[in-house]
């Protein structure tokens, strides 16, 4: 099966309903993306497919094949950040850090369709995924502060 | 020496102290000091002045022994070495290290003994002292209990400034200059001439002299990166996916495992049927383990199906299979032979209430499950002289011991590599996991195996926070508070703990107390009893310990008093506190939350004051009824912890402390049905998600004497704060968790 992940095009060996993420993580070595519940509660998995955010756990293999597939290292690199990983890292939210790989990935998908999200946008689309550390406050700052850089772009 | 040799021959008992790491100790014996486990890989030409700094020519390395779990302290070390030794972080490589006794952890101590956390007296340092010598002793290596910068406080200056002086000393001895005329900065020597010398030049010089001990730490005034806004050193790799976590690990050769294990936690596995599993595309072998059976494979998504695909047959529970059977045995724990300890007798509590108009009310906190977001997961790797795990834990010196055990090899002989973990909340305390993924590769030497749990294994497997309650009579009179009998029964968390390494807890539990028996206030006739519940299903710490359940008894307690006495919140707390760090923190937050204005119809605010982990926080929390629920608006929180370290990162750990203690306090628990857990993943039992998140608004105080840590002092009064906001607001008086059994939450 062919999949093309971070602009590669990649070949893969796996069963159809290998869900996206373990492709990713096991046969791709793309550790980024995380598991998290494996049923679509906590959006540690979240990637782009074609530019939406999509639940990696919850994606057959066979489904991705044929998308654009963006992951986290796909969206930036620490010498060239994207601009709500910048905010991410100027507004320092991470603790453990686990789920935010999956909390940007969310946060891009939202600016790309709402560029000026209210707080209450903010609260429903970023709803899905979860911090156990609790850095809220602060993943809602980074997103308006990347929302204005973006605009300001 | 002498006093250390008495100790060790009256097999001094110092109560919960090492537990909090993790385990019961009972009696010690004297060590012999502590080798800098730095010293063995040295080469040629480079220096290590003590356990936590080495130079080289090429670089200079931190050793930050503590275990970074989310709460940043691989920063907080990094920088309280860089203060004295005068480089910048980023000119350092940070390393967890190995494990070592010599990286004990003393502030343990703090906790463990039964003295207010503000008594100077004598005989209360002095037990302080002999519990941390005593911890020292025995270099109990561990990360909990919000002890990391109380330990390294002055440790790692000390550290920095010996390497300092050292490296000057080498320079002196090169240049023919005086030190008292040299200056460091950034990682260089400079002299009065106007040259400059980096460290690292000056390596192998270093590494010939002695260290020069005799060091004067700075005066906090002159301090150029400690008490101010940082930039975490894992920010960057943790916003871009590049920060590596234990599941991450990939060696050569590696295979992927997952296990089931008797979810009626410790009981046996009575049977299994694996064909099909063992027909699974990928499954390399299926092997039995303690308790249960794991699954070899190629990759970790192949594992989990397969060994999800085991028909297995499971021992009953070695607890009562019900939750009813579970809160009748801690209902029949208010007896006096269960009665654990008596820790506080102010006055005459019973001539107090005889007579008087007593308020008799009852709380409880259920099973809550730890849950970090990364799920356990172990890698071991069994060699012919050693053994090698990887995995992010608080323990390190435990990890080696336990996988040793089971290998049947020295703990010496267990090299284990400590990774970033993707948060623990007293998760990474414990030792199954370790055990399991050792077995599993006991039967394939020299193959790397990573072992992942599934979600719902690892909340299947979630050794819980205690269940408890409290059963308490008040009194009140002429508008005050006058008297308070308080009584809590819980299991021992740490007799849970520790009986699983085959520790017994030597005397009394304080944490089914913490933050009870010890509450700021002299309020006239005063008692606080714990009762010791017997062991049902088996639990462990969880952020905050004992200070979870006894903090929010105590202050829902206490707020129903005042209210009754037709008292302030705020005023009457003020009335009762009994220390000035105390009342200053709730001087501060009354400011902080404009305390006694009208906040309208339809709106309510709560206070509450818990000091734990030696750190006074009072929260004020405002709430407004609404068609669909309560909603939690603003948080307001005050703290001291006698020194901020970093601002940034304090106002996140209180944040996330305080989002913590709603979130469960609202929505979380665990119950028991037929032994096993009846939540398995995070759709029935969530903690707090963002749209229920207040606005939370923090100011950290420092006017206490010591240094403290704030990972869990934010949790305990977050629950009572709320019940209280709750009560005013709506007339109901909340009294056991998760409070959305009651009542609506937007």
């Amino acid at each position: 099966m062919r999949l093309l992940v971070n602009g590669e095009d990649r070949e893969v060996d796996v069963e159809d309903d290998m869900p996206l993420l373990w492709v990713l993580r096991d046969e791709l070595g793309l550790k980024g993306t995380k598991y998290g519940c494996g049923i679509a509660q906590c959006g540690a998995c979240t990637v782009q497919m074609d530019g939406v955010a999509v639940r990696s756990c919850q994606v057959p293999a066979a489904t991705a094949e044929g998308a654009d597939v963006v992951t986290i290292e796909g969206l930036g690199a620490p010498d060239a950040l994207h601009a709500v990983q910048a905010a991410w890292v100027e507004h320092q939210v991470a603790q453990c850090g686990y789920c935010q790989s999956g909390q940007i990935m969310q946060a891009v998908s939202l600016l790309d369709t709402n560029p000026e999200p209210t707080d209450d946008d903010i609260d429903i689309v970023m709803g899905g995924n979860l911090c156990r550390c609790g850095t809220y406050p602060r993943i809602r700052a980074a997103v308006k502060t990347a929302a204005t850089k973006l605009q300001e772009a | 020496m002498g006093r250390l040799k008495t100790i060790g021959r009256r097999s001094f008992l110092i109560g919960s102290a090492a537990v909090l790491g993790g385990v019961a100790f009972g009696t010690f014996m004297a060590a012999r000091p502590h080798d800098n486990p730095l010293m063995a890989g040295l080469g040629e030409g480079e220096a290590a002045f003590n356990p936590f700094v080495k130079l080289t020519s090429d670089g200079i390395a931190l050793i930050v022994p503590h275990a970074d779990i989310g709460q940043g302290v691989q920063s907080a070390q990094a920088v309280l070495i860089a203060e004295e030794l005068d480089i910048d972080v980023e000119q350092a490589t940070l390393s967890f290290g190995e494990p070592s006794a010599a990286y004990y952890n003393t502030a343990f101590a703090e906790e463990g003994v039964p003295f207010m956390s503000f008594d100077d007296g004598s005989v209360a340092e002095t037990m302080r002292d002999v519990a941390g010598g005593v911890l020292k002793l025995i270099g109990i290596q561990g990360t909990g209990g919000s002890t990391s910068v109380p330990d390294q406080f002055e440790k790692l200056r000390t550290a920095g400034a010996v390497a300092r002086e050292t490296i000057k000393a080498a320079a002196a001895k090169r240049t023919g200059v005086s030190v008292a005329d040299m200056k460091t900065a950034k990682g260089a020597v400079e002299l009065p001439d106007g040259t400059s010398i980096a460290y690292t030049a000056l390596a192998a010089e270093a590494a010939e002299i002695a260290p020069v001990t005799k060091v004067a730490l700075r005066d906090p005034g002159a301090w150029a990166k400690v008490g101010k806004p940082m930039m975490r050193t894992d920010t960057l790799a943790k916003s871009t996916g590049t920060q590596a976590f234990g599941i991450d690990i990939a060696l050569d050769g590696m295979v992927h495992a997952s296990v089931r294990v008797n979810p009626r936690k410790g009981g046996q596995m009575l049977g299994y049927d694996a064909t099909a599993a063992k027909t699974m595309r990928g499954v390399q072998a299926v092997v039995p383990i303690t308790n249960g059976v794991a699954v070899v494979a190629d990759n970790t998504w192949r594992a989990i199906q397969a060994v999800n695909a085991i028909e297995v047959e499971w021992a009953e529970a070695p607890y009562p299979a019900e939750m009813d059977a579970h809160w009748a045995e801690v209902g029949a724990s208010f007896v006096p032979d269960r009665l654990d300890q008596e820790w506080r007798a102010d006055g005459d509590v019973e001539a107090a209430l005889s007579g008087a108009d007593i308020i008799d009310v009852e709380n409880r906190a259920p099973y809550v499950a730890h849950q970090p977001l990364e799920p356990l997961n172990a890698t071991v790797l069994i060699k012919d002289d050693s053994v090698e795990v990887w995995t992010g834990h608080q323990m390190p010196r435990f990890v080696q011991q336990q996988v040793a055990a089971v290998v049947g090899v020295e703990a010496e002989q267990v090299k284990f590599h400590n990774q970033f973990s993707g948060g623990s909340f007293g998760h990474r305390l414990e030792f199954e996991h370790l055990k399991q993924t050792a077995e599993i590769a006991m039967t394939m030497p020299g193959v790397p195996v990573k072992m992942t749990y599934s979600r719902e294994e690892d909340f299947l497997q979630d050794f819980t926070r205690q269940i408890a309650m409290s059963r308490a009579q008040g009194a009140v009179e002429n508008g005050q508070v006058t008297a308070l009998a308080l009584d809590i029964a819980s299991p021992s968390v740490l007799a849970s703990q520790g009986g699983r390494m085959g520790q017994s807890l030597p005397g009394p539990d304080m944490q089914i107390v913490a933050g009870a028996w010890n509450m700021p206030y002299d309020i006239p006739d005063l008692r606080v009893r714990g009762y010791r519940v017997p062991e049902l299903a088996p639990v462990s710490s969880w952020r905050s310990v004992g200070a979870s359940h006894a903090g929010f008894f105590a202050e829902n307690t206490l707020d129903e008093l005042i209210r009754a006495a037709g008292a302030d919140g705020m005023e009457e707390r003020l009335r009762l506190v009994n220390h000035p760090v105390h009342r200053k923190v709730l001087e501060t937050v009354a400011e902080m939350s404009n305390w006694g204005e009208d906040l309208g119809e339809g709106r309510g605010r709560g206070l509450a004051l818990v000091e734990s982990f030696g750190v006074p926080v009072a929260e004020v929390i405002d709430v407004t009824m609404t068609d669909r629920g309560i909603k939690i608006d603003t948080v307001y929180l005050a703290a001291d912890v006698g020194k901020v370290i970093d601002p940034v990162n304090f106002e996140n750990q209180v944040q996330g402390g305080v989002v913590w203690a709603l979130g469960h306090a609202i929505n979380s628990e665990i119950t028991y049905s037929d032994g096993m857990a009846e939540q398995t993943n995070y759709h029935a039992a969530e903690g707090m998600r963002i749209y229920q998140t207040p606005e939370i608004i923090v100011k950290g105080l420092e006017n206490a004497e010591k240094i403290r840590g704030i990972g869990e002092p934010p949790v305990p009064p977050a629950a009572a704060a709320l019940a209280s906001a709750i009560f005013d607001a709506t007339g109901e008086r909340l009294r056991e968790m998760p409070f959305n059994k009651f009542m609506d939450f937007v």
